[in-house]
């Protein structure tokens, strides 16, 4: 396999973005801050591959317009995942992997503000038996940590320690829409919302986008004093169905993590919509508890639908460029209820080879 | 009707996406369906033996499709539960409700269905429900109405059926699902500002600063270049008809009625044609080269739409030339 | 480094009508996929990835509907990949699948492209309006209708080019017993008899709606060593451009010419038009087949009408076109492409059955999507590349 590391990152998350739903100029900009963390322009990608949503945009080929970006004379070398933004990054690493390209730039958008976006997430279930009920995304979440407290796996308090640990590092995150920890009390002391959870425990509705730069070997090193070197990317799914699942497991986390080598793991941005879910993949994955987890702050604090996943890769990468680890991990989920699952195991050079 | 005020930095409007989903079921979501047409419960049993409701439409070891049907109990134990303090449209019940998984008795694997109590504190894992069948049933997952609490003197547990599943006459093969969500579409604040000009008679378009050709509507990005058009160009209302179609087709949604002209119109002084209609003049009598001139609707009846312009119409000047506009083509 | 040898070694459609009533959308993919599986000689548990293609959601109104149809897909406990490039996403799929074996990373893939159209009407879901715009938009044809013009106007085509194409298209379909379309009266004269729809193209020079699917089984050298007729990959190429854009050529777009010299050069081809034996292009409305034959080098520009009124693209022509019926004669539109590529590695196994061009070594499949704007190809050939 080739040597690829992750050499640019650029985000943006917000509340509410008043712009279009193509993110158009939004992507215009993070193109812009990937090309002066590399010194590169355009010219120098050699694949391009988005992630996004129809039906989060509301209408057919909401990705056709967001091309115009890059700026696409000459045409380019494209590609587009109706997914998150890790595994539009998959697809770029596949392509260099087979030798055709050497440099890729990934994106993805999404404004889930333009909607309602858990009920629209309810066209992701069985069309005959489940999305004529309408479960909300909240509501498969609130089956999913009530299995798990009825179980003994966890408690509200560790919940709230998910949720009190995110808000507290989301301080330091810029991009944050959500942030302000207290103490685990105090958010025990909240009202329950969608019982039994309580709003901090649900990731906040969030618009963004994001972009991702991965090149191979020199042009990687030419770019970036500390690449993060990609040592392992996997993804499995588990089936949908909410009755033949477990749901306080998620083997797709596991099976994924099996395969990658998470020995010496300093740092590890877990794509958590739900406080509970970061206990199942912590669990999953088999993370030490020194290992740190989501000093971003994490899904819980800003989780833009589409770059969420793909952000926990830059979040981590970052961490490799700046020296203050020398192996990470980045996760992504997609799906109701952690179905599929990404592990992205990143290192400096020398370390995890 | 739209939404904005001159505070806001780009226009918005809603937009409604709305299907009446027509789903052919195949076989086995068919005999679960027409199960509960019938007022029954129908459960597959896999190759592991696992009787699973739904029925997997294939066998998750063997992957041949499942065919073993057994009918189960419409009574059964919560095994996990979530409050829903605010419901969203198409849900069971617009009234706080929770959602439950229940096992019925005689499956191993719960169902997902509304569970109708009035608060938390009367949903609670392993309490006993049955199912509230709706009266007129159509073969759908909303002939269960919800499941409701058994009474703890009622309760009696049934070991449902081990037996195949009953033959079903007049199986249920389709099911009509309506989706309909509704989103805040915004324009981005080129295309706002085209908008807003719009509203005021005039046709505003920008100069990409890279190569230099005029977008209207302007764009965020060039499409060439990726860098924003900026310098402000207001443009004519007159331009050439590049190409266009007679749309001769009916169709669900349309909002203009065929047949009609659709037309690339290219603005003097424009670099890119829009689409727009061709009216005053029979379709058949239409040109490639036309030159043509905007009608503008009454100005009482102007917003900050394209629609302000009712259509182009030919101005009567001599076709221009195919060499002044091929590069459109 | 150099890309790792793959192949096709398993075809499977299915039967493609206007409602596939009979099945759900887990069923409709699984007839597709258990004949590329039984083509391959292997089951479901042998695949070690799968990849999923499909246009937009809106079609069956479900969002990223593999996930629900992971388990009937058999891709529980593995990988999947949910691709969406517009119409040319059939062909995009596959060349995703295969990148999967070119890089080494599994030696055994399985894709399948989906279309249940009868679910909702394509009119309906391409021509949602947008707020602020004019809304003259009127579906595929309507938008692809203009270009055709321009096309005839630059190249002063004769108006029966397209009937020629379409009845061409329609007849060979009749060869295929899967194709949706099996009308054997149709002639030139039944297609310029019939109804002008979007003005210049008549209602049967368009492709139908269908319900269908299309998988693939694509190996790594070992496994398809097994293969007695393994279909080598011998270029695959992506190529992407805006949908509009100042003085874009939307009759001969710069994505399709430098996707296919891209292709060509890839698969050391210098003539396309003598060293392709046969090709599937993606032709939803019959012009497009004279217009991609220029696109893609099998003619010099304005010359491409010329091969197809002169019967060079039929089957016993100098480089037969669509001789599985095409787009024109079954078009489930996320799977369209997925069967382009398909049908080109059915030819050259020598598997196409009655709609089989003698002797095929290499062939083309193609698709386009968008407002022609996202290109996919691929060529395959009976021999492993660089032998």
């Amino acid at each position: 396999m080739r040597d690829v590391a992750v050499v640019g990152f650029a985000q943006r998350q917000l509340a509410h973005f008043d712009g279009s739903p193509t993110c158009v100029e939004l992507l215009v900009p993070l193109f812009a801050e990937c090309y002066e963390q590399t010194g590169w322009t355009r010219h120098d990608i050699g694949f391009w591959c988005s992630g996004s949503s129809d039906y989060l945009a509301g209408r057919s080929f909401s990705f056709v317009q967001a091309v115009d970006a890059i700026g696409v004379m000459p045409p380019v070398n494209e590609s587009h995942v109706e997914m998150d933004l890790a595994w539009a990054m998959y697809e770029a690493w596949l392509k260099i992997q087979t030798g055709e390209v050497d440099t890729a730039l990934v994106y993805a958008f999404g404004k889930s503000s333009a909607g309602v976006l858990r009920r629209t997430l309810a066209l992701q279930l069985d069309p005959y038996t489940m999305t004529p009920l309408w479960p909300d995304t909240v509501s498969l979440a609130g089956l999913q940590a009530r299995e798990g407290i009825d179980a003994g796996l966890w408690d509200e308090r560790a919940m709230a320690e998910v949720a009190n640990r995110s808000l507290t590092d989301a301080e330091t995150n810029e991009y944050a829409i959500r942030k302000g920890g207290s103490s685990v009390a105090e958010l025990l002391a909240r009202p329950m919302y969608a019982d039994p959870l309580r709003k901090h425990d649900c990731a906040p509705v969030t618009d963004g986008a994001a972009a991702l730069v991965i090149a191979a070997e020199d042009r990687a090193r030419e770019v970036c004093d500390r690449p993060a070197w990609i040592r392992s990317l996997t993804h499995v799914v588990d089936p949908l169905s909410l009755g033949t699942r477990d749901l306080t497991r998620s083997p797709s986390a596991r099976q994924a993590a099996a395969a990658s080598d998470l020995s010496g793991v300093e740092v590890a941005e877990l794509h958590a919509p739900f406080s509970h879910q970061e206990l199942i993949l912590r669990a999953e994955l088999g993370l030490p508890g020194d290992v740190r987890v989501n000093p971003s702050g994490g899904a819980l604090v800003s989780n833009p639908m589409f770059s969420a996943g793909g952000i926990r890769i830059g979040e981590a990468a970052r961490r490799i460029w700046s020296g203050e680890a020398d192996k990470v991990l980045g996760h992504a989920t997609s799906g109701p209820a952690l179905q599929q699952n990404l592990v992205c195991v990143m290192a400096t050079d020398g370390q995890g080879e | 009707m739209f939404y904005f005020t001159s505070m806001s930095r780009t226009l918005s409007a809603p937009v409604t996406v709305a299907f009446d989903y027509t789903r052919s079921t195949g076989p086995v979501l068919g005999r679960f369906l027409s199960g509960l047409r019938d007022g029954l419960v129908v459960g597959g049993r896999t190759s592991e033996g696992t009787v699973v409701v739904p029925p997997p439409e294939f066998d998750p070891v063997t992957h041949a499709a499942v065919d073993d049907f057994v009918e189960v109990a419409d009574t059964g134990i919560v095994t996990s539960w979530t409050w829903v303090p605010e419901p969203v449209e198409g849900q069971p019940f617009d009234r706080p409700f929770a959602f439950a998984l229940v096992s019925l008795d005689g499956a191993d694997t719960p169902l997902l269905h509304a569970l109708d109590v009035a608060s938390p504190g009367e949903v609670s894992t392993g309490m006993r429900v049955r199912v509230r069948w709706r009266e007129e049933r159509v073969g759908a997952i909303t002939d269960i109405e919800c499941f409701e609490p058994v009474a703890a003197e009622a309760a009696e547990v049934s070991t449902g059926s081990t037996g195949g599943a009953r033959e079903t006459l007049d199986p249920v093969t389709g099911i009509v699902v309506p989706i309909e969500l509704d989103y805040l579409y915004a324009a981005s604040p080129e295309e706002s500002l085209f908008y807003r000009s719009l509203a005021e008679g005039r046709l505003v378009g920008q100069r990409c600063p890279t190569c230099g050709k005029v977008y209207i509507p302007p764009r965020s990005a060039c499409p060439s270049d990726g860098t924003p058009t900026a310098e402000e160009v207001e443009l004519p209302d007159s331009g050439t008809v590049t190409t266009f179609c007679i749309v001769n087709v009916p169709f669900l949604g349309q909002r203009i009625t065929p047949p009609y002209v659709s037309a690339y119109v290219l603005l003097d002084g424009a670099d890119i044609a829009f689409l727009h209609l061709i009216l005053d003049i029979p379709a058949e009598k239409v040109r490639m080269g036309m030159r043509v001139k905007a009608v503008w609707k009454p100005r009482n009846e102007w917003g900050t739409t394209i629609e302000n312009i009712s259509h182009f119409a030919p101005t009567g000047e001599p076709d221009a030339d195919f060499e002044t506009y091929k590069q459109h083509l | 480094m150099a890309k790792q040898p793959a192949a096709v070694i398993g075809v499977g459609q299915t039967h493609h009508r206007a409602k596939r009533e009979d099945v759900s959308m887990a069923g409709l993919c699984r007839e597709a996929m258990d004949r590329a599986l039984e083509d391959a000689g292997m089951g479901l548990d042998e695949v070690d990835a799968v990849v999923v293609g499909k246009a937009p959601d809106l079609f069956e109104g479900v969002m990223m509907p593999e996930l629900f149809l992971a388990e009937a897909l058999g891709a529980a406990g593995k990988p999947l990949l949910r691709v969406h490039t517009a119409g040319s996403v059939g062909g995009s799929t596959a060349i995703v699948a295969a990148s999967l074996v070119q890089a080494g990373v599994h030696r055994t893939v399985l894709t399948v492209a989906f279309e249940k159209q009868s679910e909702s009407n394509a009119m309906w879901a391409l021509s949602v309006p947008i707020p602020f715009s004019m809304p003259v938009h009127a579906g595929a044809g309507g938008y692809f209708a203009p270009h055709v013009r321009s096309y005839i106007r630059r190249s002063g085509a004769p108006g029966h080019v397209g009937a020629i194409v379409a009845a061409k298209d329609r007849q060979n379909a009749l060869k295929n017993p899967y194709a949706h379309l099996r009308n054997p009266d149709t002639t030139v004269e039944s297609v310029l008899a019939s109804q002008m729809l979007w003005d210049p193209i008549r209602y049967d020079e368009t492709c139908p709606s269908s319900d269908g699917a299309c998988a693939l089984v694509i190996a790594a050298e070992d496994v398809a060593a097994g293969s007695p007729d393994p279909a080598w990959i011998h270029g695959t190429v992506m190529r992407s451009e805006a949908t509009s854009a100042a003085e874009r050529d939307q009759v001969n777009p710069q994505a399709s010419r430098d996707a296919a010299a891209a292709l060509w050069k890839q698969a050391g081809i210098i003539s396309p038009v003598d060293e392709i034996d046969v090709a599937e292009i993606y032709v939803p409305f019959s012009w497009f087949e004279p217009m991609w034959l220029e696109s893609l080098g099998f003619a010099a520009e304005g010359e491409g009408w010329r091969l197809s009124e002169s019967g060079a693209t039929a089957m016993d022509g100098r480089i037969p076109v669509n001789c599985s019926g095409g787009v024109l004669s079954s078009n489930p539109i996320g799977a369209s492409g997925m069967l382009r590529f398909g049908e080109a590695a059915l030819q050259v196994r020598g598997a196409a059955g009655e709609h089989q061009v003698d002797g095929a070594r290499r062939a083309l499949g193609h698709a386009y999507g968008g407002g022609s704007q996202f290109f996919a190809m691929w060529v395959v050939g009976s021999e492993r590349p660089g032998t």
